[in-house]
């Protein structure tokens, strides 16, 4: 499964959105209503499925879909 | 599986009978504190459902590190207490920068650090209990205890503000307002202070640290599931 895949995956799971509302320019807080325990428990799900740990200061940076799946390409992923 | 309980302060004190209380009950209590003899004392008396955990609560890294290391060795943690507490008394004229530091530090930082590093635990079993041991002198003041009532006055601010904050994820946060208890630490208070107290109690006595136990165990119990945000006095009628 490709990267964007298993991203959209987890937000979808975690945020029970609908598959064609995460697009990879979807804001998680006004396109996907996530409050902000929602994006801190999304970051917690990256990080479970990825196996790294994402510093608080980059979290904060990772507002759309798409700066979550630039953000773990530039990682050395356990996929 | 026994439920697992994160208590500050664990030695001596409320934080003994608390950690007394919860084994009795079926608990799992790693119990952290910095006096490391009456630690072991505790460990000996309480079993092997006590583990005994050296952590000072103000020095951040040691938070993390063992903390992480309950988790690791004793699984996920349900219900964390947060007793541990100092005071360094003194008219505001006189209070040392120092000794309002050192309290600051201990009783409410000390709180922030360790909520923080459970809270991933508990967000992430979708469970969980906080209890902040806060006091009377909170709501009511006492001379000479500026530092200490201001620190537990910000307890009760963190448990309102937490509460809101993990409301939506059943993680419980809740205060329990102690009054004049018999402790080691309210022997050391003046004896101003301490008849200034003891008259004004309604029951006409001073409550005892087991009192503060069941109370703990109440708000970390199941049968308070719908209650958080809380503070509950328990002062022999003191605040009502």
């Amino acid at each position: 499964m490709s990267l964007e895949n298993r991203v959209t995956e987890i937000i979808i799971d975690k945020l029970g959105v609908k598959p064609e509302q995460v697009t990879m320019e979807a804001q998680f807080d006004t396109d996907l209503g996530a409050d902000s325990i929602d994006q801190y428990e999304l970051i917690m799900g990256f990080e479970d499925a990825f196996g790294l740990r994402i510093d608080e200061d980059e979290a904060t940076k990772l507002t759309t879909v798409g700066k979550v799946v630039e953000y773990l390409k530039n990682k050395d992923l356990d996929q | 599986m026994n439920r697992l309980a994160v208590v500050t302060g664990a030695a001596r004190g409320i934080g003994y009978s608390i950690s007394e209380k919860l084994v009795e009950s079926g608990w799992s209590v790693a119990g952290c504190d910095v006096l490391e003899d009456d630690l072991k004392a505790a460990s000996s008396k309480l079993g092997d459902a006590f583990s005994p955990w050296i952590l000072d609560v103000t020095d951040e890294d040691a938070v993390k590190d063992v903390t992480g290391k309950i988790e690791k060795e004793l699984g996920p943690v349900f219900g964390l207490v947060n007793n541990a507490g100092i005071t360094r008394d003194g008219l505001l004229m006189r209070m040392k920068k120092a000794d309002w530091d050192i309290v600051m530090n201990v009783n409410l930082s000390g709180a922030f650090l360790m909520c923080r590093a459970f809270s991933r635990c508990m967000l992430r079993q979708k469970e969980g209990s906080i209890v902040n041991i806060s006091s009377i002198v909170a709501l009511l003041g006492a001379p000479g205890q500026v530092n200490y009532a201001a620190t537990k006055a910000g307890l009760l601010g963190l448990t309102r503000a937490l509460s809101r904050e993990f409301a939506a994820r059943n993680i419980r946060v809740n205060a329990i307002a102690p009054g004049f208890i018999e402790t080691e630490m309210t022997r050391e208070l003046s004896s101003e202070v301490r008849e200034d107290y003891a008259n004004r109690v309604p029951m006409k006595k001073m409550g005892q640290p087991e009192n503060i136990a069941d109370a703990v165990h109440f708000l970390l119990d199941d049968v308070s599931s719908y209650i958080t945000g809380v503070v509950l006095p328990v002062d022999g009628g003191l605040t009502t």
